[in-house]
């Protein structure tokens, strides 16, 4: 299980560079980044170094910020790579909340996070596939809650 | 119950006594004090009309204005000679305005404040600790007269030099403190850092009043101390505490009905509102001597609790005053009390109490937005729980106050905390937008 930092922000200037900084200037290196946003506030999503850290200084100033339990898939970095693995929890009638991916150039995977209602659910349909989790270790620095 | 065949009389036996007792009140004040009589005369009132309770609707209100241009001994219904103490209001708005007792009025003020302390479950037993402060505040001395007159072993102490308090509480075996709620917080706090564990002491019930608390300082107070935390009422331009008082039953404050007549009112309209709704909470004396008040305009906030209660007294209850009519908004035609959005806040998980109404101007409307600071501990990872918990809160809102209000949930802390009185209203309608 990957732990991802979800932060709450409110739609006004300087407060996503201000949590950016907050994790800066702690040595929380960011791995990905992903805003989901109404008019009025928004859910940054964040993958970090040592999260229960990374939260305890989000907290001391002022953020509010929960740990949320996602789980991250390798996909072959081609077309229709995604949709088959979409497919594939779709028929085990796993419910997907959202996802984001980020790819690096120079890899030949990519990697995708879900969020999903029964993440168990999620990783034996995945594994009977022979398609097996990515472990929290191989993006980020872990550390104790 | 300490007045037993008082506290529990049947409605009709009391209201009867209430009738015949206003009428006395209306006759005094007519005849003693000028100005009740210009009021009266301009309003075309004569005491004499009041044929039944719903008659007091025709005589004027009086204001604390009233009271404080006649500082210091204009509004008094006796000679001087028979006055015997004096105390004052606070002044912290301005002019102190001054109440004078008759030996009667003493009299009647201990019983009612003995009344009070056995709301609180307190008898001749108990070991009361008086910590309100003493002197020209009602509350010492109300409080001192009460315990006396109950029969209870009274330590008159004053407030103040709070490590004291601690060591009497301890020493002394006390099982009753009587104090403000605030005060009540700091003496728990003290203790601790003294290293004694209230809870672990005979102390079982607080009597606090004299200032606004919520039901949540309630919870903190009885867990840090291990007792009930009882609410009292009064205030020194009706006779100081011991004008309503909270049973053991809680639910609300039982008012002392056989001495004081109690209306809630629209404060824009100044008509009477139905038992159950909020409004400006009016006081008639009946059985004061030195300075009757008739028809006074509290200014509180709070509203008649429709019931009976288990306690077996059958004195209507007054809820918990929740804010000043000086807070008031109208929004859209509807009077909202900002106290009263807390309370919405306060049963629903997610959010935190702390929220600002802000008013805006749109066009030629209102438009009335509250932010609510979400609670720093709540799964709010998906924007569809979000949205789910702005719409609770409106609905919420909406059901409570019969005002639809936008809702916009803001970032933990960021709404600003006052030490005192927290500004709840946030008024940008002379902007523009």
């Amino acid at each position: 299980m990957i732990e991802q930092l979800s932060v709450f922000l409110e739609n006004e200037q300087g407060r996503l560079a201000k949590m950016c900084r907050v994790l800066g200037d702690g040595g929380f290196n960011m791995h990905a980044l992903v805003v989901a946003d109404t008019s009025e506030y928004g859910v940054a999503r964040v993958i970090c170094d040592r999260p229960h850290a990374a939260r305890r200084a989000l907290e001391a100033s002022g953020f509010a910020v929960s740990v949320t339990k996602v789980i991250a898939v390798e996909i072959r970095d081609r077309p229709g790579g995604l949709a088959e693995v979409l497919e594939l929890l779709g028929a085990a009638g796993v419910n997907v909340e959202y996802l984001y991916c980020y790819v690096r150039p120079d890899a030949a995977e990519a990697v995708d996070i879900f969020r999903v209602e029964d993440p168990a659910a999620a990783q034996g349909a995945l594994e009977a596939a022979g398609i097996s989790l990515v472990r929290a270790t191989r993006i980020y620095e872990l550390d104790a809650g | 119950m300490f007045q037993p065949e008082l506290e529990a009389m049947p409605r009709d036996a009391l209201e009867a006594l209430q009738l015949a007792r206003l009428r006395m009140a209306l006759a005094r004040v007519y005849a003693n004090v000028p100005l009740y009589r210009r009021k009266f005369d301009e309003a075309g009132f004569r005491p004499e009309q009041v044929e039944n309770l719903d008659d007091l609707k025709r005589v004027p209100f009086t204001v604390k204005d009233d009271l404080r241009s006649a500082y210091p001994y204009g509004m008094f219904a006796v000679p001087l000679r028979d006055i015997v103490r004096i105390h004052s209001s606070s002044g912290t708005t301005g002019q102190i305005s001054v109440v004078g007792y008759t030996k009667g009025d003493l009299e009647r003020w201990s019983e009612l404040m003995a009344r009070t302390f056995a709301c609180a479950g307190a008898g001749a037993d108990d070991v009361i600790q008086v910590t309100y402060g003493y002197g020209l505040f009602t509350g010492g001395l109300g409080a001192h007269y009460g315990s006396e007159r109950l029969g209870a072993l009274t330590i008159p102490v004053s407030g103040g030099n709070t490590a004291r308090q601690v060591q009497i509480l301890k020493d002394f075996g006390v099982t009753v403190l009587a104090c403000t709620p605030s005060y009540a917080l700091l003496i728990a706090e003290t203790a601790a850092e003294m290293g004694i564990d209230v809870r672990q002491l005979p102390l079982k019930v607080g009597v606090f009043g004299a200032e606004p608390w919520s039901e949540g300082m309630r919870d903190q107070i009885e867990k840090a101390m291990g007792i009930h935390a009882i609410d009292i009422y009064g205030l020194s331009e009706v006779m100081g505490p011991g004008v309503a008082s909270e049973c053991l039953h809680g639910g609300g404050l039982h008012v002392f009905e056989d001495h004081f007549l109690i209306e809630v009112i629209d404060p824009e309209t100044l008509e009477p509102v139905p038992d159950g709704e909020l409004g400006e909470v009016v006081f008639t004396t009946l059985t004061k001597e030195g300075i009757p008040v008739i028809r006074y305009r509290t200014r509180d906030i709070s509203r008649i609790v429709p019931g009976e209660c288990a306690c077996g007294r059958t004195f209507r209850k007054m809820q918990r005053v929740t804010g000043r009519t000086d807070d008031m908004l109208i929004i859209r035609g509807v009077n909202v009390y900002p106290s009263q959005i807390e309370q919405v806040l306060m049963g629903i998980p997610g959010v935190a109490p702390h929220y600002q109404i802000v008013l805006r101007k749109r066009g030629s409307m209102d438009s009335v937005e509250v932010h609510v600071e979400v609670s720093p501990d709540i799964e709010f990872d998906e924007i569809r729980g979000l949205e789910a918990l702005q719409k609770k809160v409106e609905d919420a809102i909406a059901g409570s106050l019969a005002v639809s209000v936008g809702v916009k949930l803001v970032e933990p802390r960021s709404i600003q905390r006052s030490e005192g009185k927290a500004k709840r209203v946030l008024d940008l309608r002379a902007e523009g937008e």
